[in-house]
């Protein structure tokens, strides 16, 4: 018997069609991957090979910069843009394609099921994208917990160069591409992408200092560009299907175009990631497809993409999934797997543990963040044991505040206070509550005037 | 008088440089294959030792601090003995709200380690580890390379047991 994936779920057991959910109308109803064999009878690589035997590379730009693809690890930037950084100086001929796979986003685990169900089309996406930036190697930094994900995705790259899908003179287009899959060693900080670079040429995962933009001078000094998995598993369909067919995905009034993988966890009925059109009400992603909140929970809050997105209220469930939609209630929609935050949840505990997360994983570079971060950990953990003194939540605005974007030298602080500046903002009297009065009376007595 | 230090004899085997050469050749530069060459040794010798450094740096051409600089970077590179088997619970905050300082507890009552720690016996060492992607599935966990979800506390003991 297979072994079944950890990624296996609601996503495989839902109506899909290759019309409306384009990244995942080929997965399996039983969670299996699927190969080279099953993969072509799906349409696989006609995508590929019409932007290989078909169109100039400068085309494949265009369309993927008329389609309004957005990157999907949470930054959302425009992916055709990106590419029309890289130089046109031809002269400059080493390129490289990386794909950011690192996938360590607390409450995000999308990436791993593209790469360990559908690793062909991650493989498609990255042939066609590379063709587009001139590219003739590409590596794939893969978080080393992702083990299975590893093992497939090896084995789609050995299938692909067996069927002369990667390799020389590919679809005898002339265009030569070789994929490599680089395993990291742990740091959540190897997902941001100038210190994913850093980490890929053997050293320290510290970001570096931009610009110069990796387009410019990325790995081993050469024009690189950085993509996430869902973003490069995009493109094969732009290609396949056009770019009218792509912008008519998302839902009306929707500025971001395409499907999005989200999802909704927590202690909702039925926690999962599902393929749904952009512009989709959160709402309907909390109540149709995550079934609400099981019995006997409440929702409190939630979070709509990842550690650092800010909290929402339910009353903010009517957003529309799309980053516009969510930046009017005040936050990011990051990756767009959102968390359901219940009535039992203390915000000041729950708020230690992201902070402790932050902290440890800070890469040390800036002083912000290096020294800030443990500070709020201590704060925090004072707070729930109610040792907390009278000047702690303005300590913890400060910081926020010190620590927001703009402050330090990359978004790792500024994600980090994210969360914690609208914990403070919507649940207050949680944080005070963790004061300590004696202390407090001690001290008004000491000072008060007689 | 002074005191010469020494650091334990190291020598990489046969397998660890062919394993190492055979990695730097995918990189334009051979420095890429640092942290490789690292989980090369890690593998074979379940940590890696003080000498390896040195001798990482001489098959990759750069020196034992860098090798060192990173080998005390990455989380997953041990840079001191561990146990047989490695434990390591996700506490990402989704994780969290499923429960997972529960496991924690649990682990440390059957077991007697906090994260960081390894058993006397050398069977486990249990390191907390960043979000393992499996949070419908939450509290996640990975025994070596085996990942587990809906972790339930009270049975945890039992989900150890396979490993000896």
């Amino acid at each position: 018997m297979s072994k079944l994936l950890a990624s296996f779920g609601p996503a495989n057991s839902i109506a899909r069609s290759e019309e409306t959910h384009p990244l995942t109308w080929r997965l399996r109803d039983d969670g299996q991957p699927v190969w080279l064999e099953e993969y072509q009878a799906k349409n696989g690589y006609s995508a590929a090979r019409k932007a290989l035997n078909d169109m100039a590379q400068a085309d494949i730009v265009q369309t993927v910069k008329n389609a309004g693809l957005k990157g999907r690890g949470g930054a959302g930037f425009p992916t055709g843009v990106k590419w029309g950084l890289m130089p046109a100086d031809e002269s400059l001929n080493i390129r490289y394609l990386l794909c950011n796979a690192d996938e360590m986003e607390p409450n995000t685990w999308k990436d791993r099921m593209l790469m360990e169900q559908l690793p062909h089309l991650l493989v498609e996406g990255m042939l066609i994208s590379a063709r587009a930036l001139k590219a003739y190697r590409g590596y794939i930094f893969l978080r080393g917990e992702y083990v299975d994900a590893a093992i497939n995705l090896r084995r789609a790259i050995e299938e692909a160069k067996a069927a002369g899908l990667l390799g020389k003179n590919i679809f005898g287009s002339g265009f030569d591409f070789e994929l490599i899959v680089h395993t990291g060693a742990g740091r959540y900080i190897c997902g941001e992408e100038t210190a994913l670079i850093n980490s890929l040429e053997g050293r320290r995962a510290n970001p570096r200092a931009k610009p110069p933009f990796p387009a410019a001078v990325g790995v081993w000094g050469k024009p690189t560009c950085v993509n996430n998995v869902e973003t490069l598993c995009n493109v094969p369909s732009i290609i396949g299907q056009g770019v009218d067919w792509y912008k008519s995905l998302a839902r009306p009034g929707s500025e971001d175009m395409g499907t999005k993988l989200m999802g909704f966890s927590g202690k909702v009925k039925n926690p999962g990631i599902w393929e749904l059109p952009f512009g989709v009400p959160a709402r309907e992603l909390f109540e149709d497809y995550a079934g609400g909140m099981r019995d006997g929970y409440t929702l409190k809050a939630w979070q709509p993409g990842g550690a650092g997105t800010g909290f929402l209220l339910p009353e903010h469930l009517d957003a529309p999934m799309f980053a516009a939609g969510i930046a009017k209630v005040g936050t990011r929609m990051g990756t767009g797997l959102a968390l359901a935050i219940d009535e039992s949840v203390n915000m000041v505990s729950l708020l230690r543990n992201m902070e402790e997360f932050f902290a440890r994983e800070s890469c040390g570079w800036c002083t912000p963040c290096r020294d800030g971060l443990p500070w709020s950990v201590k704060i925090l953990r004072a707070l729930e044991r109610g040792q907390g003194s009278a000047q702690d939540i303005e300590t913890l605005l400060g910081l926020v505040n010190h620590l927001g974007p703009g402050k330090t030298f990359c978004a790792h602080a500024p994600g980090a206070v994210e969360p914690l500046g609208s914990a403070i903002k919507y649940f207050r009297p949680e944080f005070e509550a963790g004061v300590d009065t004696r202390q407090l009376g001690a001290m008004t007595g000491q000072f008060a005037p007689a | 008088m002074s005191t010469l230090i020494q650091t334990d004899r190291f020598t990489l085997s046969e397998t660890e440089r062919s394993a190492i050469e055979h990695e730097m050749h995918h990189y334009e530069d051979p420095r890429a294959a640092s942290i490789e060459a690292l989980k090369i040794v890690q593998q074979q010798r379940g940590w890696v030792p003080d000498g390896a450094s040195e001798a990482i740096g001489e098959v990759l051409g750069i020196s034992a601090a860098d090798v060192e600089g990173v080998a005390t970077f990455y989380s997953q590179i041990f840079r001191q003995p561990v146990g047989r088997h490695i434990i390591r619970v996700c506490d990402s905050m989704t994780c969290f709200i499923g429960g997972h300082e529960n496991v924690l507890e649990r682990i440390k009552d059957q077991l007697g380690i906090v994260p960081g720690q390894t058993t006397a016996d050398g069977r486990f060492t249990l390191l907390p580890v960043c979000c393992l992607g499996n949070c419908d599935k939450a509290p996640a966990m990975m025994v070596d390379d085996d990942t587990f979800g809906n972790v339930d506390p009270t049975t945890v003991e039992q989900l150890l047991e396979a490993y000896s």
